[in-house]
């Protein structure tokens, strides 16, 4: 089967500019390197924290930065170097769901407008046509038709995310790329977002590149899950392997970094000393040796490359048992 | 006086006057730390657990809101009535703050030595000199590496992490009997998370400080705290040790919560299933409902329940709920 998201070695530098004649005098390597696929129905999820590149990746695969290098493969079609116009008919297959749901949408739209949209962009749906399917796209995310007319300022956070996820199902895409979800929204209101997700997957066979630092969120909702680390992944592998066998000491830490909602639990944490280093001036060999509770001389030296362990999993590191 | 209560809550309302009219952010809370213990205020936005930490701390902008009852005593003495020069006395000294956003509660201009050190001098009878060994002595306490060198940089230079930690040691820096800890680690990652809530845990042990840790996170509850008070729409709903809270929450609100966060399965050993939801959103806090305010999102609710709110009784050896079902259930 074809997937629907295959992205190879993904680069993407940004320069940076100092000086009067703005010269450039640095990269920033957000995305360095980054190799991963999506099958049909399936959620990857992508994990790391602040500035690790995931939503760089996202943006890089929908297009709305060109990447510097590496390929994008939407069913099996190299989008990462087309023009503009070829690039349309792909922007049908992939719709994209921001982190927060009070920036990304149109405050001067109504709710259904912005979710017809798209229709009236792609030629898909006018006039009466285009209101009935944003009609049935509302009931479909749990909101109401009669809310149609309404401006996005009338709707609480968790109903506009609905908004956006309405929006991005309006041409039937094959892949969301959901750029943290959840993470503006309440508890209660993350759970009744979390499940709309997963009902819309099982129900419509959708794709998810989900994006998030919320550990707990990406166990729930991914297939697949993929850690990164300044630009790069280090481990990736299916939940449950990741979660429960983790190798790479980064994706062990992360997971003891989790407060875990059970006070009866009592877990030493492995506490990572130090910051994220500035992916100006990624450390050279292993980029996680600085922090690293395992280290050793040649992991200074020597970048590791993603191995297979098992059928699936794999991870960059010298050190990693498994 | 319960004899080893440091800060006693009774009766506290908040309200803002507001042009959509009159929002009431915290009706009539009561409770008490206890010396030397964690206590966690747990809630989503708007259920006015920012606001009482803002109260007890007397920084409520006025106008439009205002501490319209209540009392909130330090070791006896009545915050509330104290003039704002004696409250000025008190803040940063016997009982500070921190915030969640150390980026914009630091001031940008000055190096972050100074901001320590001026503390100190506000509240102590001590030279320049000396102020500004306590500022580095502080900075090493909580562990910012080469602290002399690091107390002569300004908030820009630090890390997201760096700069909490030095919040934590202006908050620190006059010994004070309580500290309120508002969101401490939100804006953090969570590997950051673990190092500063690790840092607060030894800090507090060390000093002796009682902490009132307010987040919207259960996982950091019930990590770091002794006890929990849970809000909804400006009341306190639930009280309980943090272990009998998870293990028989009372209230049909606390237990929808509990049901909504996924837990991490692969560490907590618990069977990943559809997360339970909580129908419908947190009311208005200007357009209260005359009962119960989580009547219209619960699925026990009755008349009784949308007429009249429920009292604050004790169903439990230290474990109070108000709900007029909670004894029915679970």
């Amino acid at each position: 089967m074809i997937p629907v998201l295959q992205v190879e070695d993904l680069k993407k530098h940004y320069p940076v500019k100092s000086g009067f004649l703005r010269r450039t005098t640095g990269q920033v390597y957000a995305v360095d390197g980054v190799s991963f696929s999506i099958a049909p129905g399936q959620t990857l999820g992508l994990v790391g924290e602040s500035g690790c590149g995931k939503s760089t990746v996202a943006r890089a695969v929908m297009r709305l930065v060109a990447p510097t290098s590496g390929r994008v493969l939407v069913e099996g079609t190299d989008i990462a170097t087309l023009s503009k116009a070829e690039l349309r008919p792909y922007r049908r297959q992939m719709q994209m769901v921001f982190q927060d749901p009070f920036s990304s949408l149109n405050p001067r739209m109504s709710a259904g407008d912005i979710v017809g949209e798209p229709l009236l962009v792609h030629g898909v749906a006018t006039g009466a046509q285009a209101r009935a399917r944003v009609a049935a796209l509302f009931a479909q995310v749990g909101l109401r038709p009669a809310q149609m007319d309404n401006f996005p300022h009338q709707f609480s956070g968790g109903q506009r995310q609905r908004i956006s996820i309405a929006r991005a199902l309006a041409l039937n895409p094959r892949l969301i790329v959901a750029d943290e979800p959840v993470s503006a929204l309440d508890v209660s209101i993350q759970a009744q977002v979390i499940n709309l997700l997963m009902d819309l997957q099982r129900d419509q066979g959708l794709a998810y590149l989900f994006i998030a630092h919320d550990l707990a969120v990406v166990e729930h909702i991914a297939h697949h899950v993929a850690v990164m680390y300044l630009g790069r992944i280090v481990e990736i592998a299916d939940k449950v392997t990741l979660f429960r066998n983790p190798v790479h000491p980064y994706t062990r830490a992360l997971l003891s970094a989790v407060p875990v909602p059970n006070p009866k639990l009592k877990r030493k944490k492995q506490l990572l000393e130090g910051d994220v280093p500035s992916p100006m001036r990624p450390p050279p060999g292993c980029a996680f040796h600085t922090r690293c509770p395992i280290a050793v001389a040649r992991c200074s030296v020597d970048a590791p490359v993603l191995k297979e362990r098992d059928a699936g999993h794999l991870a960059a590191c010298h050190l990693a048992d498994g | 006086m319960n004899a080893d209560a440091i800060l006693e809550v009774e009766g506290l309302s908040t309200v803002f006057f507001t042009p959509s009219g009159l929002v009431r952010a915290v009706q009539d809370l009561s409770f008490t730390l206890r010396r030397g213990e964690v206590l966690a205020v747990v809630g989503e936005s708007g259920c006015g657990k920012s606001i009482t930490a803002l109260s007890l701390m007397r920084l409520v902008p006025t106008p439009p809101g205002r501490i319209v009852s209540g009392t909130v005593k330090l070791e006896g003495r009545d915050l509330l009535a104290i003039s704002e020069a004696e409250m000025r006395d008190v803040r940063g000294n016997a009982m500070s703050m921190i915030f969640q956003e150390p980026m914009t509660s630091l001031n940008p201009v000055l190096t972050i030595g100074a901001q320590i050190a001026e503390t100190v001098r506000l509240h102590r009878r001590v030279t320049r000199a000396q102020a500004w060994d306590r500022a580095v002595e502080m900075l090493r306490l909580v562990r910012i590496p080469e602290p002399a060198q690091r107390a002569r940089e300004y908030p820009h230079q630090l890390s997201g992490g760096m700069r909490q930690r030095a919040m934590i040691a202006i908050a620190l820096a006059c010994d004070p009997q309580v500290l309120i800890a508002d969101e401490p680690t939100t804006a953090l990652d969570v590997t950051i998370q673990a190092q500063i809530l690790d840092l607060i845990l030894q800090l507090q042990q060390q000093t002796g400080t009682s902490v009132l840790l307010i987040t919207h996170d259960l996982g950091v509850v019930a990590e770091t705290a002794q006890r929990v008070v849970v809000m909804y729409a400006g009341r306190k709903i639930e009280e309980a040790t943090v272990e009998d809270l998870f293990e028989f929450p009372l209230h049909p609100y606390t237990h929808g919560l509990l049901g909504s966060i996924p837990h991490l399965a692969a560490i907590s050993g618990a069977v990943a299933e559809r997360l339970q939801e909580i129908p419908g959103m947190v009311p208005a806090l200007s357009n209260l409902p005359p009962g119960c305010a989580f009547a219209a999102r619960c699925d026990r609710a009755d008349d009784r329940c949308r007429a009249d709110v429920p009292p604050l009784v004790e169903l439990r050896p230290d474990h109070i709920v108000a709900c007029w079902h909670a004894g029915a259930a679970s």
